[in-house]
């Protein structure tokens, strides 16, 4: 299936909803609303990762890309991911010490408001 | 000779076919249901790498996928035809952590060279119990392999 992607605000954090592949043909939609939402100053993200069938290398690399940005202006990005085919992935290329990750997008709400 | 052969044009968008076909076929090789995901993400990174190689030196020429079925073993072999290509290296493969550790080599999987170049064959070393990569004069192969119980079919 191919990739779907929303967003929406929620107590001040840019939540964006993932459904579908994330890969080297459809990571780039991803990387661009990233990119938009950053130069939006959205610099709190929750990434939605629970309808996510699919995820490789590159989509790793879009996800890392974000997580530079925001940090750039002292934000964050967290995913909300329960999947064990997609958790397993950021495990083998630890990633899982670079990256929050959260059981609800509620709990990554939670998460990040508890930092600030 | 392998069981299934496929070739295909080095664009993003046919990595996704070549995946499918490749669990397909694992699938009909007896590999454990289990390992399935890995044969997919595996065989999908091997080919998102020979695509991005064949892009940048010969975007003419088709990557080509060999899939066999030894009767334990399954086996999937990706030939690239770019010599020297750039993310290739196989010594990536053994700092599967270089992203979380803070590498910067440029990749094409993300322009801020986010994740650096050899990553996707870390995370092949990460999934399959058997790789082999070999760089020759004519290209590069990622040779992989999972346990497959003989057909009963």
């Amino acid at each position: 299936m191919d990739l779907k992607l929303g967003h929406y605000n929620k107590d001040g954090i840019e939540v964006v909803d993932v459904e579908g592949e994330i890969d080297v043909y459809t990571a780039p939609r991803l990387r661009e609303l990233l990119i938009d939402l950053v130069n939006k100053n959205n610099y709190q993200l929750v990434v939605n990762m629970e309808k996510v069938e699919f995820l490789d290398s590159t989509g790793l690399g879009v996800l890392v890309g974000g997580l530079k940005r925001v940090r750039a202006h002292d934000g964050s990005l967290d995913l909300v991911c329960t999947q064990e085919r997609i958790l397993k992935i950021f495990r083998i290329t630890g990633l899982t010490k670079v990256f929050g990750i959260h059981g609800t997008v509620d709990a990554a709400i939670a998460a990040k408001q508890s930092e600030k | 000779m392998a069981t299934v052969e496929v070739a295909f044009t080095p664009l993003p968008a046919h990595v996704r076919t070549a995946r499918l076909v490749a669990t397909a076929v694992a699938r009909r090789s007896g590999v454990d249901e289990a390992l399935l995901d890995e044969v997919r993400l595996a065989v999908g990174e091997a080919c998102s790498r020979a695509v991005e190689a064949h892009r940048r030196h010969c975007p003419a020429e088709p990557v080509r996928i060999e899939m066999t079925d030894l009767g334990e073993r399954f086996v999937v072999v990706v030939r690239d035809s770019a010599p020297g290509a750039a993310g290739t290296q196989p010594a990536g493969a053994s700092a599967p952590s270089a992203a979380a550790n803070g590498a910067s080599v440029p990749s094409s999987a993300d322009d801020d060279g986010a994740i650096p170049a050899g990553f996707g064959l870390a995370v092949i070393s990460g999934l399959a119990d058997d790789v082999r990569v070999s760089s020759t004069s004519s290209g590069v192969s990622v040779q992989m392999s999972w346990p497959s119980a003989v057909a009963t079919a």
